[in-house]
């Protein structure tokens, strides 16, 4: 039997369902005047459909699917930005998405200072953070650059601070919503260095990609989401070889 | 064993206390955002920190110099504008800054789990500490029209978390009905403004006829929040109970209010974002 303790994230019959009007309404005056008018008819849509799924504690798992096929929808409601419209959601541990790189980083301030913001955003206590800036500055790269405002940074030294100061912390749980194309050659090697040395630790890394070479190299499980149904979880290259099998049949 | 798991949705207390929680755990986060909004503020700027000292000051000179011959029987005229003025700007910037901030500036929110209320709190942060800056200028007006600076100075810290708690309340009330419609939000700027005149800030109270005057000022909670904000400034004196207890109603009921309303509200923001 499998132990429960194992699982880091659990999701049993997870829905996400827009009730949207069925012609969009922007505004107050538009929705006041259609009540009145008694015009307003919802169109319903899931999102997600009784989405059952347990991801491990470790492993990497990837979840693929086409374009709506409702992936990033997953990812919110594992990181509890969506709260799903039917279904338990249970998570063991801190949950760190890799932001949009930059995502909360305010031009004026310096590195550092952009570290520390950066690092109360993922829940980080401030002591923890002091602990570890060296280390961030490290790996970013940056040297003296590291007090220097945001906005003298060129594209890939915000993006090295962005992902040293995701990862520094070696998350519980990690998502990565397609940003691994980060940087120059040589520093999206080493973002792969730290992904695998996430694998022999206890990190649980969950990546949405595109990229097939990515997914069958990083991950050991995934899950193919189809129109918000998973349609097969398991082993990283069976899922894919359905996936393709699918694809090509279209 | 499921009590290991450090989130469960079966599990989830009410929000509005699950919110409350989540802003202790993350204090951090707020005192980062308020150094955030205030350093980058004074760094943009060479003039810097003197921008917050001057922006109320032109405007208590624009008014005083065209109302001084309307209202020239109110001594000490523009220390009455300036420590009326403050309370409002005060309420004015914060409560546009939180609206703005959950309506527009949900991004975060979008990628990551914060307390949903990290922002409109740490838009009260950036305010006091603006506010606190700006009673320099005030105090400086106050002992130049001759009015003396009493020991009462020291009931403003009272005022100002009345004037918190109403900002934060009526802030939050609006951005959940603009994250919805956003038509609400600039609706709300135009009566802002209507709102400013209907309380005495630039005239005096007795400009309202005297039979008006109780339902005119009784239905504006402002009227009173300015008010304890002015008596122990501008007056000199310590705000009496009946007064000090008709400012914490009218600013503690659209606190709970407002926070009820926006943690019910807030799990569906996601949807509309």
């Amino acid at each position: 039997m499998e132990n429960q303790n194992t699982d880091a994230i659990r999701l049993e019959d997870v829905s996400v369902g827009y009730r949207r009007p069925g012609e969009p309404i922007h505004t107050f005056k538009e929705y006041a005047i259609r009540l009145i008018q008694g015009k307003i008819q919802y169109k319903e849509f899931n999102a997600l459909s009784n989405v059952n799924l347990k991801i491990h504690k470790g492993e990497t798992f990837a979840i693929v699917g086409n374009n709506g096929a409702g992936k990033s929808t997953l990812l919110k409601v594992i990181s509890r930005v969506l709260i799903p419209t039917q279904g338990r959601v249970q998570i063991n541990g801190k949950v760190t998405p890799l932001l949009q790189l930059g995502a909360g980083f305010h031009p004026e301030l310096s590195g550092r200072e952009n570290v520390f913001l950066n690092g109360t955003i993922l829940g980080h206590p401030r002591r923890e953070i002091e602990e570890h800036m060296e280390e961030v500055i490290e790996f970013s790269e940056l040297g003296e650059f590291i007090d220097a405002p945001l906005r003298t940074y060129s594209s890939g030294m915000s993006a090295r601070l962005g992902f040293a100061a995701a990862t520094t912390w070696e998350p519980d749980i990690l998502l990565l919503d397609e940003v691994l194309s980060v940087g120059d050659e040589a520093f999206q090697k080493k973002c792969h260095v730290r992904m695998q040395n996430f694998r022999k630790e206890r990190t649980t890394s969950i990546l949405v990609s595109h990229v097939m070479k990515t997914v069958l190299s990083l991950c050991e499980r995934a899950a193919w989401l189809d129109h918000g149904i998973v349609r097969a979880v398991g082993k990283t290259e069976e899922v894919i070889a359905e996936y393709r099998k699918a694809q090509k049949k279209v | 064993m499921s009590e290991e798991f450090i989130y469960d949705s079966d599990k989830r207390g009410p929000v509005s206390i699950e919110e409350l929680r989540g802003i202790f755990q993350y204090r951090d986060l707020i005192y980062q955002l308020v150094r955030r909004d205030v350093v980058s503020r004074y760094k943009r700027s060479v003039l810097g920190i003197v921008w917050t000292l001057l922006q109320p000051l032109g405007m208590m000179f624009i008014l005083s110099m065209v109302f001084a011959n309307l209202f020239h029987s109110v001594k000490g005229y523009p220390a009455y504008i300036l420590s009326g003025l403050l309370a409002w700007t005060f309420f004015a910037q914060t409560t546009g800054a939180i609206i703005h901030q959950i309506v527009w500036g949900g991004a975060l929110l979008r990628q990551i789990y914060l307390p949903r209320t990290s922002f409109a709190i740490s838009a009260i942060g950036t305010g006091l500490v603006n506010l606190t800056i700006s009673f320099v200028p005030l105090f400086i007006i106050l002992l130049s029209s001759g009015l003396p600076i009493n020991s009462s100075v020291l009931f403003l810290p009272i005022s100002m978390v009345l004037l918190s708690a109403f900002s934060l309340g009526i802030g939050l009330i609006i951005s959940t009905l603009a994250v919805r419609f956003p038509d609400i939000a600039e609706m709300y700027h135009i009566i802002l403004t209507a709102w400013m005149y209907l309380t005495p800030i630039v005239y005096p109270e007795k400009l309202i006829p005297e039979s008006y005057r109780f339902w005119f000022f009784n239905l504006n909670p402002m009227y009173h929040i300015v008010k304890i904000f002015r008596m122990p400034l501008f007056e000199g004196v310590f705000p009496d109970l009946r007064t000090l207890i008709i400012a914490m109603v009218v600013s503690l009921v659209p606190l709970i209010v407002g926070w009820l309303f926006y943690s019910k509200r807030a799990d569906e923001f996601a949807y509309y974002w």
